[in-house]
């Protein structure tokens, strides 16, 4: 037992020798962060489709930026951004469109497949962009990662209590003079901003592991929002310590074992608890 | 103008409408009504669907100005967020994946406005528990919201707009989706609610004889049209004909239930 332990540890400093590693433990930690907080209100709101929207929004404006010689990750932030001002513009019940949605979406895939294809450099990019390269992470990128990260949390904590209110009961909340409207506008810019950053880590086809796939399971195990929260969080994060931890020892893509583990553990909650709700 | 009791007579005024029309757009859904209801009052609205029922409340909440006329409540114009009113909004669905306890949802209306982040305060707590024990939905505090019934449903939510204290509550079809017994329940909570605490009720419903013994006032939409007055007053054969512009006949059956013969089709609770 004492060796085992031993041998963690020597292999984990081990592991943040190297920088690569080191800044692929600080993407992902903050991302795993925003997302559990975030993913609890897609669930509550019933946003998942939204979420996937935004990741593939993204995609074009990270596929454009590629094209431009640009920072994708840059790309990637303000088009998704702009999808979720765009939304939030067009009003709350526009989240709730998915066929408008779905026809965005399926639009914004193309252009992001023409710029790649316009791109005469490795088709690598556009690999990395579906399916998140968290390893190859730069230091410039783990601070803007942290900097956006910093500003979701805090609006998040700011209106935690009238975003909750609101999503519950929308027309009380409007009868008590609460700005509905504006909460929902908030929610799309905070949601597309959590897309972006977390894209770096699963991609943007594996969105759901990070940004649905924790709350849907911590909604199952707890019936107040503060401790799913924390549970979602804390999923997450495991998901993506994990994750990065088998990666180093094994030849296979992070994302995949970030989606294996949060697949996992919702199958084996939904086994467990279905007859207790 | 009302024949209720000598108490009554003293009660402030607390809603009062003069002309009122109230439309969407270039849509005109009822005009020209008059109705006054004071302090402690069980006020039904009832019509036919899409006669403008919920539109009153709108109105009452300061959601939808009116078009003509004036209305006051409790003496001013109406006015989002009055603290004054406790609104339980016509449900179709409360998602049954919504996997959060009750106490919580009664418990963020107390506070759900409020910027920033915190814990529970103990307060806020109480405050919740004794809203729910008011309804008789003490064993509820802790159930998922997705998991209750109707009935259970409805209690809540009559806890979420009690726990603020309002003056006034409107209810937008309680009874709807609830079984009889259910209906009779529900009826004599709200009524309890009314006369224990002096509140003002108006509530929504399709069919008025659950709710006859109870109410002090009927507002009757339809038409485009509003009537109001006692029941007693207003559910004649003579005033519904007038309301309508149809002839329609009101009948009694042995037990006190009535029948709206005529109008609309849609007077029994589908």
């Amino acid at each position: 037992m004492m060796l085992l332990a031993l041998n963690i540890f020597s292999s984990l400093s081990g592991i943040f020798k190297y920088q690569f590693m080191q800044h692929a433990f600080e993407a992902g930690t903050v991302v795993a962060i925003v997302a559990g907080i975030i993913g609890y209100l897609v669930i509550l709101r019933r946003s998942a489709f939204a979420t996937h929207a935004f990741a593939e929004i993204g995609f074009a404006g990270a596929a454009g930026a590629v094209l431009l010689g640009v920072s994708p990750v840059l790309g990637l932030l303000s088009a998704s951004t702009l999808g979720g001002i765009g939304i939030a513009i067009l009003g709350n019940r526009a989240s709730h469109r998915d066929i408008e949605i779905g026809a965005v979406l399926a639009f914004m895939l193309g252009l992001g497949v023409l710029f790649i294809s316009l791109y005469t450099g490795y088709a690598t990019e556009a690999y990395s962009i579906l399916f998140g390269e968290i390893l190859g992470i730069s230091a410039a990128n783990v601070l803007l990662t942290l900097v956006i990260s910093a500003a979701i949390l805090f609006v998040a904590a700011l209106v935690y209590r009238p975003m909750l209110f609101a999503s519950l009961d929308e027309e009380v909340a409007e009868a008590k003079g609460m700005r509905t409207v504006l909460l929902g506008a908030i929610f799309m810019v905070l949601l597309a901003a959590s897309v972006a950053i977390a894209v770096q880590v699963v991609g943007v086809l594996l969105i759901f592991a990070l940004m649905v796939i924790p709350a849907a399971t911590a909604v199952r195990l707890t019936k107040k929002p503060l401790y799913a929260i924390v549970i979602s969080v804390a999923i997450a994060l495991l998901a993506t310590w994990a994750g990065l931890l088998i990666a180093f020892f094994e030849p296979y893509p992070v994302s995949f074992f970030i989606t294996s583990i949060v697949f996992g553990l919702y199958l084996l909650v939904r086994l467990i608890y279905r007859s207790q709700r | 103008m009302s024949i209720s009791k000598k108490r009554k007579e003293i009660q402030p005024e607390v809603v009062s409408a003069s002309d009122l029309t109230v439309g969407y757009k270039d849509k005109v859904v009822w005009k020209g009504a008059h109705f006054s209801v004071k302090q402690g009052e069980f006020v039904a609205i009832i019509g036919p669907n899409g006669a403008g029922k919920t539109t009153m409340f709108r109105l009452l909440l300061g959601l939808l100005l009116p078009e003509k006329g004036t209305i006051k409540v409790f003496g001013a114009s109406p006015r989002k967020g009055n603290s004054k009113i406790g609104y339980v909004p016509q449900r179709h669905t409360i998602d049954n994946e919504t996997n959060i306890e009750c106490i919580e949802l009664i418990r963020l209306a107390q506070s759900g406005s409020r910027l920033g982040f915190s814990f529970s305060s103990v307060k806020e707590k109480k405050a919740a528990h004794e809203a729910l024990k008011a309804v008789g939905a003490t064993d509820l505090a802790h159930k998922s919201l997705g998991s209750l019934s109707g009935g259970e449903l409805q209690r809540v939510f009559l806890a979420e707009a009690l726990v603020s204290n309002p003056e006034m509550l409107l209810l937008d079809e309680p009874l709807s989706n609830l079984d009889l017994r259910r209906i009779k329940d529900l009826v004599g909570l709200v009524h309890d609610v009314v006369k224990s605490r002096n509140v003002t009720a108006f509530l929504v419903a399709h069919d008025i004889n659950p709710l006859i013994k109870y109410l002090d006032k009927v507002i009757y939409v339809a038409n485009g049209k509003v009537a109001s007055g006692t029941p007693e007053e207003v559910l004649t054969s003579k005033r519904l004909t007038e309301l309508y512009g149809t002839r329609v006949e009101v009948l009694h059956d042995s037990r006190g239930n009535i029948v709206i013969v005529g109008g609309a089709e849609d007077h029994h609770e589908d």
